[in-house]
């Protein structure tokens, strides 16, 4: 093997193309480690972590190209830089057969004055100065990216507020502004209910449940998962709140985060019981007093928040979502059926998701039943697995988690890592069960399901080969109207003998189920 | 004084109108929903330099 690199000056490609290209070429045979990504410090760094550092990487700057490779002889290096190349100009031809582009967002704001949202993706350390900009210029932000530091997360959301604007994020992964879905959201349809959410997929889990039950959203926006902190302070969520108490067509409000600092949940709370409109209030984990103590309605899970603002907003009583929605005697054939064949050492659960609110909302209920849940990023410190990539006992792992999206796509985007884990989780003799989630619309994997269901055929398979049945339970957060419709994407996972629930929290409920035999 | 009715005024009750600023592909998902985007042709500034950077925005204070 030879470690070979080459620096293209000046050519700047934003980091999903790369990640693309990456994965392409790493198919390519004889290529044993790739890296194709601007010369960022990161991405010195990560050259310098998978072995990939020559000297021609001394000098390189944010906006030069880098290609970095180990492969078997410097034949295969070559084939590969050419696709790359290919790869390259086939973006490159793509876009000059497009309008020109203005430089920089001083000059697209004053040429457009009427575009009233910045959506800001760009590498977090550039993040906040092109955010503060949006703001001065008098544009609503949605920031969607990461790695941006809590004192320009504070000193943006300040300006923000003191000019009567929003500041969605930093690390926003979902808003549905005005019935369009930006970054990672799903296709919901219109409705009475305003949505406020800390959390990405805690956003896309409850306003898909409300499409799914007859209701729809006004607004769905997203604050960014700090917002909350004592630091930050809630001031977006309760500018957000404050905006839907104004908007006429909103009925409902419902607010979904992690539990906050019990100072800030008081403030939030209070604006929240001024709006003089119903608010659901679902902090995930989170206590029923505090939110009754304001009048507001308390929410179990973020089902059961779905569903209590679906409720309020036909005018009916909110009640306690069931444990599941189908009825019990499907619910017995299904644990029937799936532990049929299983031995009595198969015991554990393995959650691998993709969605990290999903995650802790899988943890949170497994806790209470069981007691403890190992993970990468588990509610107790002591529930930390030494080793990311080796389950214990019961394990709930959230692969969105930065340890493993260095250098490669989210998992709702690139399911290759979730696929490798299924496969290693099904050789453990102890699992009885893998719990997935699957999430649907813009910006997800454009075929989530199907590009899992190797993955899930060969777990089985090899399960069985072994003499023993694996259950595997999924939940799939999206709707009909997404680039993905449901059913075809349920269809799939059932096609490959997956039991699919239709939330993630009764997804979790029947896994316990089998894992405990009824 | 402004005040929170301007995020009903100017985003709420208006057409959304997008700028993108990095990702292609949020840009390419909000026309197939029929959402005008202008694209900036985004690059590193200061080709990345932290310190070409400060000295930049001070730059630009100062303007």
């Amino acid at each position: 093997m030879i470690v070979k690199t080459l620096v293209k000056k000046n050519a700047y490609y934003d980091s999903v193309t790369l990640m693309i290209i990456t994965n392409d070429i790493k198919k390519l045979d004889g290529v044993e480690e790739v890296l194709v990504g601007m010369g960022t410090e990161h991405n010195i760094s990560l050259a310098k972590d998978l072995g990939l550092f020559t000297k021609e990487l001394e000098d390189v700057t944010a906006n030069d190209l880098i290609i970095s490779m180990k492969v078997k002889d410097e034949g295969v290096f070559s084939e590969a830089v050419s696709k790359v190349e290919e790869l390259l100009s086939a973006k490159q031809e793509e876009e000059e057969s497009e309008e020109v582009k203005p430089q920089s967002i001083d000059s697209a704001m004053d040429a457009n004055p009427d575009a009233n949202l910045v959506l800001i993706s760009v590498p977090g350390q550039f993040a906040a100065r092109e955010a503060r900009k949006a703001l001065m210029g008098d544009r609503h932000v949605h920031l969607f990216s990461d790695n941006v530091t809590i004192e320009e997360e504070l000193e943006l959301k300040k300006l923000a507020h003191e000019r009567g604007l929003l500041v969605m994020g930093p690390d926003c992964g979902t808003a549905i502004i005005n019935g369009v879905a930006l970054a990672f959201a799903n296709v919901v349809t219109k409705g009475p209910i305003g949505i406020v959410a800390a959390s990405g997929t805690g956003a896309q889990e409850t306003s898909t449940i409300i499409a799914k039950n007859g209701s729809g959203i006004t607004q769905l926006i997203g604050t960014g998962g700090r917002d909350l902190k004592e630091s930050i302070g809630g001031i977006m969520m309760i500018d957000g709140i404050k905006a839907l108490a104004e908007d006429p067509d909103t009925k409902v409000i419902l607010l979904v985060s992690k539990p906050p600092a019990e100072s800030v949940a008081r403030k939030v709370l209070e604006v929240a019981k001024d709006t003089g409109k119903p608010v659901v209030v679902h902090f995930i984990g989170g206590t029923a007093e505090l939110v009754s103590e304001y009048g507001l309605v308390f929410s179990e899970s973020l089902e059961d928040a779905a569903l209590k603002a679906v409720a309020l907003s036909k005018g009916e009583a909110p009640k306690d979502a069931p444990e599941f929605s189908i009825p019990e005697e499907k619910v017995k054939e299904i644990v029937e059926k799936e532990t049929k064949g299983m031995k009595p050492e198969q015991k554990y659960i393995r959650g691998l998701y993709s969605g990290g609110t999903l995650c802790d909302e899988a943890m949170l209920f497994m806790t209470r039943e069981f007691g403890g849940v190992y993970s990468n990023a588990p509610l107790s410190p002591e529930f930390k697995l030494e080793d990311s990539l080796k389950s214990k006992e019961h394990t709930v792992i959230d692969l969105g988690e930065d340890e493993f999206t260095v250098g490669r796509p989210h998992p709702m985007i690139d399911s290759t890592l979730r696929s490798e884990r299924i496969i290693a989780e099904a050789k453990d003799p102890e699992v009885a069960v893998i719990l997935l989630d699957v999430v649907l619309g813009y910006g997800s994997n454009p075929d989530p399901a199907g590009s899992l269901l190797d993955a899930i055929k060969k777990a089985k398979k090899e399960a069985d080969a072994d003499g023993r049945y694996l259950s595997i339970v999924a939940s799939v957060c999206g709707t009909e109207e997404d680039p993905q419709p449901l059913s075809e994407q349920v269809a799939k996972l059932e096609s490959a003998g997956v039991v699919v629930m239709p939330s993630n929290i009764q997804a979790v409920r029947m896994a316990m189920k089998i894992a405990k035999r009824g | 004084m402004i005040t929170i009715s301007k995020i009903n005024e100017t985003l709420f009750g208006k057409k959304l109108k997008v700028i993108n600023l990095g990702l292609e592909s949020f840009a390419e998902d909000l026309k197939r929903q029929g959402v005008k985007v202008v694209e900036v042709d985004w690059k590193p500034p200061a080709k990345g330099k932290k310190e070409l950077l400060d000295l930049l925005d001070k730059l630009e204070a100062i303007k």
